[in-house]
């Protein structure tokens, strides 16, 4: 497979790059570009964000686990290419050294570049837009000066030029071999060739099984040119989500309808991460933590799963068999999630050491539909409180029916205790794992009836 | 003037356009090569065998270094020679350094590493405090005791007692640039290092112990570090000296970074302690007696264990006049990485425990928490009282700073608020909290208190400097720079900043114990004024002036009615044959300090500071926010108010995680559980306080320093104490008993005391 993309407007095209070299290492090794910086390599730091261009806009990346054919027909901006060639500095970096946004430096880079793709994007929600960047010195204040003092400033010319110099799908050249299929179809004739490749959506999570584990990935499949795994439509009836869509995309679209759910998918990972993780990546690696799947399972979400031209349906609970074992058969993909069309009654907890940034110790999705006082048909549904992502079916039964009252709730979160039993690790103990899920219940009760509840909507 | 102004940090601008060089970014020669470190898998027991024929076939591997295998010493501690680079034979940690492996690179020596076939013999682990204690494995013969006044007899008669005990976590130094070194051999065995290390002298000497050479065989340069915090005083040891031993058992030139994880798994991290109290108090909470036990999980080596748990011992009065006071301080000898420096270096364990024990006073007689500080205060204008290892407090400022930061914060009135506020809400609790800190400047190693420099003027009137101090991101080499500039009156842009090195100053102190600035800032004055001298000697005797009226300033000398320029000058001098380049050298006065008995006058002088923190909590979940802080802190004549600041804001954000966030979790076997970010949780960019105001006290040092600046690397670090004392006031909040908040206060463990307030428990 040949890689060709823009670096800093300067074309590069690889020939047969080792498809698991990281952006990163490339940069930095190969190109001897060091302004980005590897702070974790498993994309939980931000110091090597970089910027990349597509057809969908500017997204703030981290290089260390992206890999050379995601960057395939796209625009990558560095540190190195945010200045103009003359020098002058781009509003964020000038505004950086005037705050003092900048102690030891190391994390600069990816600070820098964050910033300059939100103020590209006229995005001035700078604690979202900076919540994967750590800095250790200086307290982050200083850089959301700095933030705020460019956020009227121009965009640089040559960055709003970006947008129209995007070399775009390459796969009219015939560059590109089967690893990196146009559609699904040929992805599906390709996976049921190859039945034990691995498929690489965003690689946020595939990216760690190389920088972490070290592990050979012997047939690689980039999911990243399938046209027709992304996006959201929605008809009467259904909602359907492309397996490739991202978690920003999905975050988009989804906020206005489920405003609590955006809240929840604004904490799932950082900026960097939901632009390139997927919905469909996020469920079919079947992790127990993740958040995507207790979230559609609330909504009542239907599994897409191909294999070839065989296609099949699944309540996606029932996708998730036991930890690490899914219902998904050799040469299987996960095509599309589709949930109905309904009215909000959803409510989300994310429980984690910190606010932003972090893997939940316990996610809990409760769909609380209510009818003359009554509820009627529930989903509870937990991640973290279980070897997969389940409902809470004995609390769920416990509730359908009963008056939308506090002894309905208290009642409920007793059977929540049969529902399941925690593990206790380092992110939390069983225990109060057990009682954040139950007191999730807690929670939404108090919020329907307007008792504040919500840490971020209280100031001094 | 050069010093006092907000001049930005002297590599901003590189910083923000990724020019700025760090160890990992320096070009190296073709052919050189990376290494990685085989780790333990085990926390402690006897290697049976080591089997590394994989590692050696593994694809670019050129050597594979065991123990048996370094020349010379095999040694990287800074302290007690107990600390094998290598591990023979006994495995003490797990995550120890077993094997070196040498490869073409980086990645293929990581890969490498993960093929040894390792059996170790496991044995008993000593992992907790309790472990340790159990066992007596401790560091020194005994506990070490600091007394003063009669505490026994004091607490029995005492009106009020309580006892508690107090959980601290420990903290990873997540400094975003890890470990790195980058040896370059040079002709006759000679060794070049790069090491990212606030300690250049120490490397230099643990490299030619390892290499067999003398110090002045090797040379140690340090541009800057990617963040410091004290886990680059000692902790780069070990890269270093494994680069210079492979790159003379190779002839190439090695680097080593450590991956994130191994990061996380190999170096030490801050002390955890258990802090245990029996106080005695009057009925306006005024202690009248206190008697504390510390202990402190030192894990596997000595490190710096010993002035860590001491300068503990030495802050457990922190702002407070304590007149009867015992503490016994335990240093345990665990499986566990070795804990070593982190900003404070045992004072903020020491502050926590005095800071907890005034919240369980007040929650006792049901005062507010202020007030009983207030009771306690050492007094500003008292030049009698004395800490409790006798040095006078003289220079006390805390009445005033204090009140003056509670006037600004609107601290009666918000109290007042938040208490009705919380009385109308059910599932959210607001806490309020005032924190003093008193901290200590100076090395307790008193011989470590001096410093050197080396200023040249060019002819061309432009002038090199260099010092002993290392650059970290403190922006110590701008606040000398503004020295320098000031001494000669010129321009900051005409001093260039060089890289630390150890062929420029020698026998150079650790950039550390927030020392850097005092130390080298006045070592820096020395050289200038040697080289004025000699300017303004000449310069007087041409223009036929006293050289006592020679004026340096704004780029220009003034001697009698002639104005040159300051290259004028320069080259003036020069022609004269006269030197311009000179070396400066500066010891710290008026301190002395006996370790063994307690009792001197350790310190040179005191920062203080105050924090006022705001919290909400959510009592369904223990999640928790920080409002708005307001800080007043002391920096004495701050040579440099934004950089200053900058130090003020970071170390109260990084105290603040070290009480919240930050958790480590070892599991059983003695394996750090959480050895990356995805589970080591350091603030974020969110976690910030909404609101945060943050201003300098305006007094001079009454101690002759820099330009009587004060010290400000540490001494902020401690007021992040403010936040877990205001979430303790918001739990408080939650129901009648005392719900004893333990540290780091995490989601979980708010929630597990908002139970005990409220006896659910």
């Amino acid at each position: 497979m040949n890689v060709s993309f823009l670096l800093n407007g300067t074309s590069v095209t690889l020939t047969e790059p080792a498809p698991t070299t990281t952006l990163l290492d490339w940069l930095r090794e190969e190109r001897h570009l060091t302004g980005t910086k590897e702070g974790c390599n498993e994309g939980d730091c931000g110091a090597c964000t970089v910027m990349v261009t597509d057809a969908n806009g500017h997204h703030p990346l981290n290089a260390c686990i992206l890999l050379l054919p995601q960057l395939d027909g796209k625009h990558v901006t560095t540190v190195e290419g945010l200045s103009t060639a003359q020098g002058t500095l781009h509003p964020v970096q000038s505004e950086m050294v005037t705050h003092h946004g900048s102690q030891c430096g190391f994390c600069t880079p990816g600070f820098v570049m964050s910033m300059a793709t939100a103020h590209l994007n006229g995005d001035t929600d700078h604690n979202t837009t900076l919540a994967g960047n750590l800095c250790r010195c200086t307290g982050y204040a200083p850089i959301i000066r700095a933030a705020r003092a460019a956020e009227e400033q121009p965009v640089p010319d040559h960055l709003l030029l970006l947008g129209e110099n995007i070399p775009g799908n390459p796969s009219a050249d015939g560059r590109l071999d089967g690893a990196a299929p146009q559609t699904t179809d040929a992805l599906a004739k390709l996976y049921a060739e190859n039945p034990d490749a691995t498929l690489i959506a965003g690689a946020t999570d595939v990216g760690l099984w190389i920088t972490k584990q070290l592990r050979d990935i012997p047939t690689p499949i980039f999911l990243n040119q399938c046209a027709d795994l992304h996006g959201i439509t929605k008809t009467d009836t259904h909602w359907r989500i492309g397996a490739m869509t991202s978690i920003a995309e999905l975050e988009r679209t989804l906020s206005p309808h489920f405003p609590d759910l955006g809240k929840m998918l604004r904490r799932y990972g950082s900026t960097q991460v939901r632009a390139a993780a997927t919905l469909g990546g996020n469920i079919a690696n079947g992790s127990p933590i993740g958040d995507g799947s207790p979230a559609m399972i609330a909504l009542g979400a239907t599994l897409h799963l191909r294999m070839e031209d065989t296609r099949r349906d699944i309540p996606l609970e029932d996708f998730f068999i036991a930890y690490g074992k899914q219902d998904r058969q050799r040469g299987e993909f996960v095509e599309a999630i589709s949930f109905p069309v309904q009215p909000d009654t959803l409510h989300c907890t994310k429980i984690s050491k910190r606010f932003d940034q972090d893997i939940s110790a316990v996610c809990a999705c409760l769909n609380l539909p209510v009818e003359d006082g009554h509820f009627t048909t529930t989903r509870l549904a937990f991640g973290g409180m279980a070897g997969t992502p389940a409902r809470a079916r004995q609390a769920e039964a416990a509730l359908n029916g009963q008056p939308v009252t506090l002894a309905s709730i208290h009642a409920a979160m007793a059977v929540l205790r049969h529902d399941f039993t925690p593990l206790s690790d380092m992110r939390a103990s069983a225990d109060y794992r057990m009682e954040v899920a139950q007191n999730a219940l807690l929670r939404a009760f108090h919020r329907s009836n307007g008792t504040a509840t919500d840490l971020h909507e209280v100031t001094s | 003037m050069s010093t006092s102004k907000p001049l930005p940090h002297d590599a901003a601008q590189l910083h923000v356009t990724g020019t700025a060089r760090y160890v990992d970014d320096i070009p190296t020669p073709a052919g050189t090569l990376h290494l990685a470190f085989g780790l333990s898998d085990q926390a402690r027991g006897k290697i049976a065998a080591m089997n590394l024929e994989q590692v050696t076939a593994s694809a670019g591997v050129v050597a594979v270094l065991t123990a048996d295998d370094l020349p010379f010493s095999n040694d990287v501690s800074p302290s007690a020679h107990d600390e094998p680079l290598l591990a023979t034979g006994q495995v003490h940690y797990l995550g120890q350094p077993l094997f070196i492996v040498v490869a073409t690179s980086h990645l293929a020596a990581r890969r490498a590493a993960r093929l040894a076939q390792v059996e170790i013999t496991a044995e008993p682990a000593i992992l907790t405090i309790d472990d340790a204690m159990a066992a007596n494995s401790r560091f020194e013969d005994g506990p070490r005791i600091y007394a003063k006044g009669d505490p026994d007899r004091i607490l029995t008669a005492a009106p009020n007692r309580l006892r508690g005990s107090l959980e601290i976590g420990g903290q990873e130094h997540f400094y975003l640039e890890g470990q790195a070194a980058l040896a370059l051999p040079l002709e006759g065995g000679d060794m070049l290092i790069h090491s990212s290390t606030q300690h250049p002298t120490e490397i230099q000497h643990k490299v030619a112990e390892a290499i067999g050479a003398p110090m002045h065989a090797v040379r140690v340069e340090t541009r800057r570090m990617g963040g410091g915090f004290g886990g680059k005083e000692s902790q780069g040891n070990a890269l270093a000296v494994a680069c210079a031993i492979a790159a003379r058992h190779t002839g190439a030139p090695c680097k080593m970074r450590y991956d994130r994880d191994d990061d996380m798994m190999i170096t030490g991290k801050r002390h955890d302690f258990r802090i245990t109290y029996d106080a005695g108090f009057d009925e306006t909470g005024r202690i009248t007696a206190l008697d504390f036990t510390h202990y402190a999980r030192c894990g596997w080596a000595m490190d710096l264990s010993l002035p860590v748990a001491d300068r503990a011992m030495l802050h457990a009065d922190n702002a407070y006049h304590l007149e009867h006071i015992r503490i016994t301080s335990h240093r345990l000898k665990t499986n566990t990485q070795s804990a070593t420096a982190f900003r404070g270096f045992g004072g903020p364990q020491g502050i926590v425990g005095i800071e907890r024990v005034m919240d369980h006073i007040a929650a006792t007689l049901g005062l507010d928490p202020l007030e009983v500080r207030r009771a306690n205060f050492y007094r500003d204008g008292n030049i009698t009282q004395t800490t409790p290892y006798q040095q006078p407090v003289t220079d006390c400022i805390i009445q005033a700073l204090t009140d003056r930061v509670t006037a600004n914060a609107g601290y009666d009135e918000r109290r007042k608020d938040i208490a009705s506020w919380n009385a109308q809400n059910p599932i959210l609790k607001r806490g309020l909290a005032l924190t003093p800190v008193k901290f200590g400047i100076s090395f307790t190693l008193t011989h470590l208190n001096q410093a050197g420099a080396l200023v040249h003027v060019y002819h061309d009137g432009s002038i090199h400097l260099n010092h002993g101090g290392t650059e970290m991101g403190q922006g110590l080499f701008q606040k000398v720079a503004q020295i320098a500039a000031a001494e000669f009156g010129v321009p900051i842009e005409q001093v260039k900043i060089t890289a630390t090195d150890t062929a420029k100053v020698p026998n150079t102190s650790a950039t550390a114990a927030s020392s850097g600035t005092d130390l080298n800032g006045m070592a820096v004055l020395n050289a200038c004024t040697t080289i004025r001298g000699r300017m303004a000697g000449h310069l007087a005797m041409l223009h036929d002036c006293d050289p006592g009226a020679i004026r340096f300033e704004n780029g220009h000398v003034r001697a009698g009615d002639t104005t040159l320029t300051f290259a004028q000058a320069a080259q003036a001098t020069y022609e004269a044959r006269i030197s311009l380049s000179a070396t400066g050298f500066y010891k710290t006065p008026d301190i002395k300090w006996d370790r063994i008995k307690g009792v001197g006058q350790p310190f040179f002088y005191f920062a203080y500071g105050a924090a006022i923190t705001e919290v909400v909590i959510d009592t369904l979940t223990g999640e928790n926010r920080i409002l708005r802080a307001d800080i007043l802190h002391d920096a004495g004549q701050s040579l440099n108010p934004a950089l200053d600041i900058g130090q003020i804001e970071g170390g109260y954000v990084q105290g603040a995680g070290w009480l919240t966030t930050e958790e480590l979790v070892w599991d059983a076997r003695g394996a750090l559980k959480t050895h990356a970010p995805a589970t080591y949780k350091i603030p974020a960019c969110s976690d910030r306080p909404d609101v945060f105001n943050v201003a300098l006290w305006d007094k001079p040092n009454p101690a002759q320093t820099i330009y009587r600046s004060k010290a400000v690397g540490e001494p902020p670090f401690m007021l992040g104490i403010s936040v877990w004392s205001a979430l303790a006031d918001a739990v408080a909040a939650c129901g009648p008993n005392y719900a004893d908040l333990q540290t780091p206060a995490t989601a979980e463990a708010v929630l597990a005391a908002v139970k005990r307030a409220k006896g659910d428990a």
